[in-house]
C-alpha cells in the first residue's frame, strides 16, 4: 500500500554494487547529491532523504515522524491537497513515501524527462505546507487505522512492539514507528509543524537521482530548485539517547489467542555499520549466514530441521543499516510437540558448539561468492541502488563507505566471526521472546 | 536447428519515455517456444516458466498436492539430497522459485552468465528427476500444515477463503491451493508422483529469457532443461460461474480491526470491453491515491489506511475484487461509501477528464514496468500464456487510448452492480449482519 511505513531497515547483507556509476555534490545549502547513472531505460527515479526518523521525535510525541509523512502529501502554498501524487500520476509515474527510525524518505518515479517536475514539486514541499488542523485529524484516524492494520490485527506485530521495548533500554528504537497508540491519537497540527519546521531543511536532506540521467544536469537543477532553499540554523546535532550498558539478561511471553503457532525468538545488539569501521558489521553478516541464513545449510536448519525434527522453520539475521546500535536475531519456530523450552535449549546448543568449533573453509567460500553475485544482480535494480545511497548517507556512512562494503565483506575471516561471536552472544544484553496463544504453551 | 521465427524491435511509447526492447520469438529444436530478450549489459540471465494448470489439477481427495510437490522440487533430486542440492545453489550464487498457483505453475531462476551451464543442469534435475524423499516429504508436509492452522487465524487468509468458497464451491477457485490439514496429512509420496507427472508438461508451458544470452543459444538450453518432461497433461477445469449473490457474510473473529473482501462477477480478458473495463476499475478502485474509494473513504473520511479494487479475470471465471480494512465500528460505514460509490458509477459513469487521466496514467505507466531482467521475463511469460504476441507490447497503449468515454460509461452501467456486490466481513463489526439469500 501507499505512504508505507518502513518498519525494519531491510537493507540486508549485500550493500553497495562494484560497478554502479555515482556521482556525488554538495550544495552551497548543504544538501548531499547523488547521481546514480543507468541508462538501460528512459526511467528516472528521485529519493529524497531526511535524516530524520521517529527515533529523532520528541519524548510523548511518538508517530509525529511518520504522520508528517502522510500530511506531505497536503496543500502547500502552490499545490491543492492530493495534487502532488495526481500531478506525477498524470506524467505517467507513480510516488510514495516510507519513515523508519532513522530516515524519512520521498520518492517519485517517472520518464527521465519528467526530472524537473518532480524537482520543482519536492523542492516546493520541503517548506511550503500549508497545513490545517482538519488535515491532521484525518490523517490521524487514517494512521490508527494503517496501526490497526498493521500491528493491532497481527500478533506478530504487537509481540514485535513489547519485545523491541524491552530489547531498548533508552534508545528510541524501542518506541514503534507507527508511534504508541494514544500517543497517535494525541498529535496535533503544533507537533506536526515543530517537526517539519526544524528537520525538513536542505542541510538535513539527501537528494538520491537514478537512473537515466546525466550528472551536470541533475546538478543544475538540483541547483535551480534545492539550491535557493536557505539552511536551517537552528538544526539540532543529531545526537540521540544511546543505550546504557545492559547488565541483566530479559525475557517477555506474549500469549495472544490468534497466535496459531508457538514460536520463539531471541536478538542482541549488536554492532551497526560505522564510518570507516565496518567490519565487525561485515562479519556479523557471516556470522548470521553461518548460524540461520538457510534452513538447509546453516548450523541451526541442520541440527534443528535435519539431524532432528526440533523446528519447522528456523533462522538467524542481522543488518548492520542503523545509525545507532544494531540487532541480531534468532526465531525458531518448533515442530509440532516440542515445548518452547526444548526448542530453545536445542537453538543454544548451536549457537555454543558454533563458538567451540572450527568454521568449514567450503561454507565462507561460498557465503563470498554469493555476496559477489548479489552485487551483479544489485545492478538489475536501479531503485534499490539509489535506496542503498540513500539510507546509508542518512544513517552518518558516506559514499565512500557504501563503495568499500562490498570489499569489506570479501575481506571478512574464520577469525573475524569467531571473535565478533564471542562479543555479541552476551544474554546480559538479550531479550529472549516466547510468542504464545495461551500460558500453557508457554513452557 | 534453431528457427528464429521473427525477430520485431518493438517500442512502447510513453507520455514522453520510450522503452525499447527487442523481443525474438524462438523455438527450439524440440519444439519449445520462448521469448528472449537480448540484455548483455549486466552479466546474468533471468529465465521465466509458466505452466497452465497449477493446483487446478490436484486429483479428487488430493487438495494440496500440487503445491506439496512443487515446494519439493528443491528438496533433492537425482543423486543429491535436499542440502546437497541447495549447497550446489548457493555454491553456484543462483536462486530458484517454484510456485503453485490456481491456474498455473511459475518457475523462476537468475543465475550468472559464468554459471550458465552447470546452474541449467541443476535446473534440469530438479524439474524433471524431484526424488520426494519420504523424510523430505514429511519435513516440508510439517511447514505446510503450519502456514493452513496460521491461516486460519489471520483475518485476510480467513475472508478469502470464505468469499472464495461461498463463490465457487467444489470448483478448485473454491478453495486454497495449500489444501486442508486433513487432506495435506494424508498425502503419500506417490501422490507427489502423480501430481508431478500432471502439473509438468511440454504442451502448454511458456518461456521468456531475458539477460546476457543470445537467442541462438536458447533452443538447445531449453531442450536441456524442458526435454524430458512429458508432452501432455490432464485435461484442464472446465469453466465455473461465479456463485455469489448481492450481500453480506459476517465472520465473527476477535480482533480489533474488520476485515472486508468483496466483489462481483467481472469480464474476461479477451472480452472486447476489456480495457474499458480497466480503465473503469482503475478510476474507481485500483488508482492508488487518484481512485474514487481511495478518496472518498480514505482521503475524505479516515476510515481506512487502504482501499483497492481490481479485475481478476482467470482462465474459468473472472471477478472485479475489493478489499478494506476499518476498525470494527467503522466497517459498515466504509461498506456504505463503498457500495454508494460503485452505484455512483454504475449510475452517472466517470467524466471526460477522469477518462483522460487515467489513460495518461495507464499509458505512461506502462513502459515503467520493462525495468529490469527478471521483471521483463515475467511480463513476457504471463502475455504468452494468455495468448498476446509481442506486438501487443507496442499496441496496448493504443487499446487504452481506442476507448471512448461513450465506451466506459456503457460498460460501466452493464458490468457494475451494486445490488450483487457481496462483502464478506471478519472481525467484530458493528451494525453489520449476515445477510438472508
Amino acid at each position: 500500500m501507499t505512504r508505507l511505513l518502513a518498519v525494519l531497515a531491510t537493507m540486508m547483507s549485500a550493500v553497495a554494487a562494484q560497478a554502479e556509476d555515482v556521482t556525488t555534490y554538495r550544495l552551497d545549502n548543504g544538501m548531499e547529491v547523488v547521481v546514480i547513472e543507468d541508462n538501460r531505460a528512459p526511467v528516472v527515479v528521485q529519493m529524497l532523504w531526511y535524516k530524520v526518523g521517529s527515533a529523532d521525535e520528541p519524548a510523548g510525541k511518538s508517530g509525529v515522524a511518520h504522520v508528517l509523512e502522510h500530511l506531505l502529501f497536503k496543500a502547500t502554498d502552490v499545490l491543492e491537497s492530493g495534487e502532488f501524487s495526481a500531478i506525477v500520476a498524470a506524467n505517467g509515474g507513480s510516488d510514495n513515501a516510507f519513515t523508519s527510525y532513522d530516515y524519512t524518505a520521498y520518492f517519485q518515479r517517472v520518464a527521465s524527462d519528467r526530472l524537473e517536475l518532480m524537482m520543482q514539486m519536492e523542492s516546493n514541499r520541503m517548506n511550503n505546507l500549508r497545513l490545517t488542523q482538519e488535515d491532521v485529524v484525518t490523517e490521524r484516524q487514517v494512521v490508527l487505522e494503517e496501526r490497526n492494520q498493521r500491528t493491532e490485527n497481527s500478533p506478530d506485530a504487537l509481540a514485535r512492539e513489547q519485545f523491541r521495548a524491552a530489547l531498548f533500554q533508552n534508545s528510541r528504537y524501542g518506541v514503534p514507528v507507527i508511534g504508541w497508540k494514544q500517543e497517535v491519537e494525541q498529535i496535533d497540527l503544533e507537533d506536526t509543524l515543530d517537526f517539519y519546521d526544524l528537520y525538513y531543511s536542505p542541510n538535513n536532506a539527501i537528494l538520491v537521482v537514478a537512473g537515466d540521467v546525466q550528472p551536470d544536469d541533475v546538478l543544475a537543477l538540483a541547483e535551480k530548485y534545492y539550491g535557493v532553499i536557505p539552511a536551517e540554523d537552528q538544526l539540532p546535532v543529531r545526537e540521540r539517547p544511546q543505550e546504557p550498558p545492559q547488565r541483566a539478561e530479559r525475557r517477555i511471553t506474549y500469549v495472544d489467542e490468534r497466535v496459531s503457532q508457538p514460536y520463539l525468538v531471541r536478538s542482541y545488539l549488536a554492532p551497526e555499520r560505522d564510518p570507516g569501521a565496518q567490519s565487525e558489521a561485515a562479519a556479523l553478516v557471516y556470522l548470521a549466514e553461518l548460524l540461520g541464513g538457510s534452513s538447509f545449510t546453516s548450523a541451526l536448519g541442520q541440527a534443528l530441521q535435519f539431524d532432528t525434527q526440533t523446528a519447522i522453520y528456523t533462522n538467524a539475521s542481522y543488518s548492520g543499516s542503523w545509525l545507532d546500535d544494531a540487532i541480531f536475531s534468532f526465531a525458531v519456530v518448533p515442530s509440532e510437540g516440542v515445548a518452547l523450552s526444548n526448542a530453545e535449549a536445542a537453538m543454544d546448543t548451536v549457537i555454543s558448539d558454533f563458538l567451540e568449533s572450527e568454521i568449514d573453509p567450503e561454507r565462507m567460500e561460498s557465503i563470498r561468492t554469493q555476496l559477489r553475485a548479489s552485487e551483479i544482480y544489485a545492478l538489475d535494480n536501479v531503485q534499490g541502488l539509489a535506496q542503498r545511497y540513500g539510507a546509508a548517507l542518512s544513517q552518518s556512512l558516506t559514499v565512500q563507505d557504501v563503495k568499500a562494503w562490498p570489499d569489506v565483506l570479501q575481506a571478512v575471516t574464520e577469525d573475524d566471526i569467531k571473535a565478533v561471536a564471542a562479543k555479541v552472544f552476551n544474554r546480559d544484553q538479550a531479550v529472549t521472546g516466547w510468542i504464545v496463544s495461551s500460558q500453557e504453551e508457554a513452557r | 536447428m534453431l528457427r528464429i521465427l521473427i525477430a520485431l524491435c518493438l517500442s512502447v511509447f510513453a507520455v514522453a519515455a520510450q522503452a525499447e526492447i527487442e523481443i525474438k520469438q524462438v523455438t527450439s529444436p524440440g519444439g519449445i517456444d520462448a521469448w528472449v530478450v537480448e540484455e548483455p549489459s549486466i552479466p546474468f540471465i533471468a529465465l521465466e516458466i509458466r505452466i497452465r494448470g497449477g493446483a487446478s489439477l490436484d486429483l479428487p481427495g488430493k487438495r494440496g498436492a500440487t503445491n506439496l510437490m512443487t515446494a519439493l522440487l528443491e528438496e533433492g533430486s537425482g543423486d543429491m539430497s535436499a542440502q546437497e542440492f541447495q549447497t550446489r545453489l548457493e555454491n553456484l550464487a543462483a536462486s530458484f522459485s517454484f510456485h503453485a498457483y490456481d491456474d498455473s505453475m511459475q518457475i523462476s531462476a537468475r543465475f550468472l552468465t559464468e554459471n550458465k551451464d552447470e546452474v541449467i543442469a541443476l535446473l534440469r534435475q530438479a524439474l524433471v528427476s524431484p526424488r520426494f524423499d519420504q523424510t523430505a516429504l514429511d519435513r516440508v508436509r510439517a511447514q505446510v500444515v503450519s502456514g493452513i492452522a496460521s491461516d486460519a487465524k489471520r483475518p485476510n487468509a480467513i475472508a478469502s477463503a470464505t468469499f472464495n468458497a461461498a463463490a465457487f464451491g467444489d470448483h478448485p477457485y473454491g478453495s486454497s491451493p495449500d489444501g486442508t490439514v486433513e487432506t495435506v496429512s494424508a498425502l503419500t509420496r506417490q501422490d507427489m508422483i502423480d501430481a508431478h507427472r500432471n502439473a509438468l508438461v511440454r504442451d502448454r508451458l511458456y518461456v521468456s529469457v531475458v539477460g546476457d544470452t543470445t537467442a541462438e543459444t536458447v533452443g538447445a538450453m531449453l531442450d536441456d532443461l524442458l526435454g524430458d518432461l512429458p508432452a501432455e497433461g490432464p485435461a484442464l477445469p472446465q469453466d465455473i460461474e461465479f456463485g455469489l449473490n448481492g450481500g453480506i457474510t459476517v465472520v465473527d473473529f476477535d480482533t480489533p480491526q474488520s476485515v472486508a473482501y468483496f466483489g462481483q462477477q467481472g469480464i474476461k480478458r479477451e472480452d472486447e470491453d476489456f480495457f474499458a473495463a480497466f480503465i473503469l476499475n482503475h478510476v474507481l478502485g485500483a488508482g492508488g491515491f487518484e481512485s474514487r474509494l481511495m478518496t472518498e473513504v480514505r482521503e475524505k473520511r479516515g476510515l481506512t489506511y487502504g482501499i483497492g479494487t481490481s479485475l481478476v479475470p482467470k482462465f474459468n471465471a473472472e471477478m472485479i475484487l475489493g478489499s478494506v480494512s476499518s476498525a470494527n465500528e467503522t466497517i459498515a460505514e466504509a461498506i456504505e461509501v463503498t457500495r454508494n460509490e460503485w452505484a455512483r458509477m454504475a449510475e452517472d459513469g466517470m467524466t471526460a477528464e477522469e477518462l483522460a487521466e487515467a489513460k495518461t496514467y495507464l499509458t505512461g505507466e506502462y513502459p515503467l514496468r520493462f525495468d529490469g531482467n527478471a521483471e521483463i521475463a515475467s511480463i513476457m511469460a504471463g502475455m504468452q500464456m494468455i495468448g498476446l504476441t509481442p506486438d501487443y507490447v507496442v499496441d496496448r497503449n493504443a487499446f487504452i487510448e481506442a476507448v471512448t468515454l461513450e465506451d466506459v460509461n456503457r460498460v460501466a452501467a452493464e458490468l457494475l452492480r451494486p445490488e450483487d456486490l457481496h462483502f464478506v466481513v471478519v472481525g467484530k463489526p458493528q451494525g453489520l449482519e449476515t445477510t438472508q439469500e
